[in-house]
């Protein structure tokens, strides 16, 4: 990724961005977990991205904003985007320059969707992984996958892959809807 | 060679591997037989592209000559490229495009399952995020390799052709040169008698359910790709891949 150095004209539009009677210091780490958990992944917007499991840490003085965030999967088009659209939130919020790292390790897992997340999903008409992903086997029998739309567990899988790259592609067999599944990895 | 140089080069391997297969894929956009296929190789190519990009930018760091890893990618002409020949081979047939998917799959699974306990943490950290991806591709791809096999005599004819057109290219995958034992001697590459042994356990595993009959292992077989000596077919590939950023250098949006 290339980096342009910040030209004056960028650092004025960032700080222009901060409201000017914001009072950050007066937000808890608590408070600012709440804030984190109204921004949604922009590719599944039914769930923020705390849910998404995706925020791993912060760390704030009342004055200095670092947020540790892992991307889904290592080419998610999604993860710069993402990565502005906290620091976006949290300028918004009266933060000056919130550092975003992003960390690879320990790696995400769907096992860090929260449970508030997953019935999200369901209600989107994604359903959501089934079981843990470290008892997920290479050549293994596959999960049994229920329609988040009729709830019948008589579904197939169409594709391994669906419309993004951690979604399969399956069909109801009895309501007949194709439906999206958040893969277990 | 220093460590650091023979580290550099392994991370150049790699990355390169997973970049030219990620661009290979890319070319079935709007042309896969199949709209479930179109999403599932797309979604592939973007995740070897992005697993390139995180060994990229580690041996963009230790190479520290102010390149980044767009730059290694696209201002390396074919001999400095370090892919197996496997992977720049051409689509061609579905058959031959799951094919090497298999092949490809079978030996990156392995050696990433291993590179997870490598003695450099950020090596391991990458494989971490790797490994689970591509244990997805090779289920998938050795589905495919399944059906088609064990289908109908048509695409059984059509896999065992492609078996027999790629399988001059798979000795490269699991013959170590002296990269590859250095990198095990430091405790950060695969044993490569472990790999190889992996690679044809699961290779005939999958082989012998698809009724597919394999190679011998020691058939003549073309190398080179890892030290830069390539087929015709990678320059084709980067004259399509780099043309833009060469010809629009000073370019940062596109």
């Amino acid at each position: 990724m290339t980096e342009h150095e910040p030209s004056s004209v960028d650092v004025l539009i960032a700080s222009d961005r901060v409201p000017a009677n914001a009072r950050p210091e007066l937000l808890t780490e608590d408070a600012i977990w709440a804030l984190l958990d109204k921004v949604l992944d922009p590719e599944v917007p039914a769930v923020s991205v705390v849910e998404l499991g995706i925020v791993r840490d912060l760390s704030w003085d009342g004055t200095h904003l670092t947020i540790d965030v892992t991307p889904t999967y290592s080419g998610c088009p999604a993860t710069e985007l993402i990565e502005e659209l906290i620091a976006e939130a949290m300028r918004a919020a009266g933060i000056r320059d919130p550092q975003i790292n992003r960390v690879l390790t320990p790696a995400w897992t769907t096992d860090w969707i929260t449970e508030e997340g997953r019935e999200k999903l369901r209600a989107f008409g994604i359903a959501p992984p089934e079981g843990s992903a470290s008892k997920m086997s290479l050549l293994g029998a596959d999960e049994v996958i229920a329609c988040p739309l009729c709830g019948s567990t008589h579904t197939e899988r169409l594709s391994e892959f669906g419309s993004t790259a951690c979604k399969a592609l399956y069909r109801c067999l009895d309501c007949r809807e194709p439906f999206d599944y958040f893969k277990c990895i | 060679m220093t460590q650091q140089e023979v580290l550099q080069e392994y991370l150049l391997r790699l990355a390169d591997s997973d970049m030219i297969l990620g661009q290979r894929l890319s070319e079935l956009t709007g042309k896969a037989p199949a709209v479930e296929e179109e999403l599932a190789v797309m979604n592939v190519a973007l995740d070897l592209v992005g697993q390139a990009r995180n060994w990229y930018e580690y041996a963009a760091e230790l190479i520290n000559d102010g390149r980044d890893a767009d730059k290694l990618v696209f201002l390396r002409d074919a001999h400095e490229y370090r892919n197996l020949l496997m992977v720049e081979q051409p689509n061609d047939d579905y058959a031959v495009t799951m094919a090497r998917q298999f092949f490809f799959d079978v030996w990156h699974y392995f050696t990433l399952k291993s590179l997870v306990n490598a003695s450099d943490e950020r090596v391991a950290t990458i494989a971490a995020k790797a490994v689970k991806e591509a244990t997805y591709h090779l289920r998938r791809s050795s589905e495919w390799v399944k059906r088609m096999g064990d289908g109908t005599e048509e695409s059984h004819r059509r896999i065992q052709d492609a078996f027999n057109l790629l399988w001059r290219f798979t000795g490269e995958l699991i013959t170590p040169d002296e990269v590859d034992h250095a990198m095990f001697k430091a405790g950060i590459g695969p044993d490569p008698e472990q790999i190889k042994q992996d690679w044809f356990g699961m290779v005939r595993e999958v082989a012998a359910q698809a009724t597919l009959t394999v190679g011998e292992e020691d058939a003549w077989m073309y190398m080179g790709g890892k030290r830069g000596e390539h087929t015709e077919h990678l320059g084709h590939i980067l004259a399509v891949m780099q043309f833009l950023p060469r010809a629009y250098p000073d370019a940062t949006t596109w």
